[in-house]
């Protein structure tokens, strides 16, 4: 399918969205509010809330360690609201690099994260990822040695996935809340390390 | 419909597994890049209602379990050319697997 096929589809999708949704407000199953109100709890998270557990992880081994047992659990630890989904944190180490994707739609953590970005969606990461992971990684710019195993994470029914990346190096004098500004959104999804601290 | 109890369990942890060859219609959650591939049950995540029978908006029930199942790069995709102990995970339901 060429570029302009997909767009026309995704026009085609969003036409039959708002008739549907029209509907659905018109026969009373929910209201506008009810639609404008969901919106803005999305709009309202962001990957901060996956970099501070991430940050509370690096500085406290107890936690980490519930994390990776009980990532639901973790998250509702901060005050974040998991909902029915199951959160399942996984460890990056000196072996063992992870990467999440959704090959199906677009799965994604989005109670810690907020919206997925556009390329998590786009059929090229989707469909190349689970085929050529360590080029695509390339193509972010991350280059994963070849001892360093990678293990992708299709995420095709009830839980969701987080990675939880390597510390980096030159930072054992931060702060929880420095730590947290050094985990980005795409270091969260696995297609990128957790920044460096400034020189 | 009465009270039906989830389907009980049928693999462990680490036992080989093989994804159906199947290509049923309607809504399947199961990827086709791993059907009829062999892997290793990673973890068992709890039993949910079946998606394919959600989707048609019946309950899904009895719920069936379902697995990690983690599957060699290599088993999937003969030509692959990266790390030998690379995979790729997938959350699979008990009804597409059988001992392999």
């Amino acid at each position: 399918m060429n570029q302009q096929d997909e767009q026309d589809i995704r026009g085609y999708y969003r036409r039959m969205q708002s008739a549907i949704e029209e509907l659905l407000i018109l026969k009373g199953v929910f209201t506008g509010a009810d639609v404008e109100r969901e919106v803005e709890a999305m709009d309202s998270r962001d990957p901060g809330r996956g970099a501070k557990m991430v940050a509370r992880a690096w500085v406290d081994p107890a936690y980490k360690a519930r994390a990776i047992a009980n990532g639901s659990a973790a998250a509702e630890e901060l005050g974040f609201a998991v909902g029915p989904l199951r959160l399942i944190v996984l460890e990056d180490t000196a072996r063992v690099h992870n990467v999440i994707v959704c090959t199906l739609c677009s799965c994604y953590p989005r109670m810690l994260l907020g919206l997925p970005p556009a390329w998590y969606k786009s059929r090229n990461y989707r469909s190349r990822v689970v085929r050529e992971p360590r080029q695509v990684l390339q193509e972010f710019g991350t280059h994963i040695p070849d001892e360093v195993e990678i293990r992708v994470h299709d995420s095709t029914a009830d839980m969701r996935y987080m990675v939880l990346p390597l510390r980096p190096a030159g930072t054992g004098d931060l702060t929880e809340e420095q730590l947290a500004q050094l985990v980005t959104r795409d270091s969260l999804i696995g297609v990128a390390l957790a920044d460096a601290p400034a020189a | 419909m009465g009270a039906r109890e989830p389907v009980a369990a049928r693999f462990a942890p680490g036992a080989r597994v093989r994804v159906r060859r199947a290509d049923p219609p309607g809504h399947v959650r199961t990827p086709w890049y791993c059907r009829g591939r062999a892997g290793v049950i990673e973890r068992i995540c709890g039993s949910y209602p079946n998606p394919e029978e959600l989707a048609y908006n019946r309950d899904g029930l009895p719920a069936q379990p379902l697995y990690r199942v983690r599957f060699l790069c290599r088993e999937l995709w003969q030509d692959y050319a990266g790390n030998a102990g690379d995979v790729v995970e997938i959350e699979i339901f008990q009804h597409w697997l059988e001992p392999a």
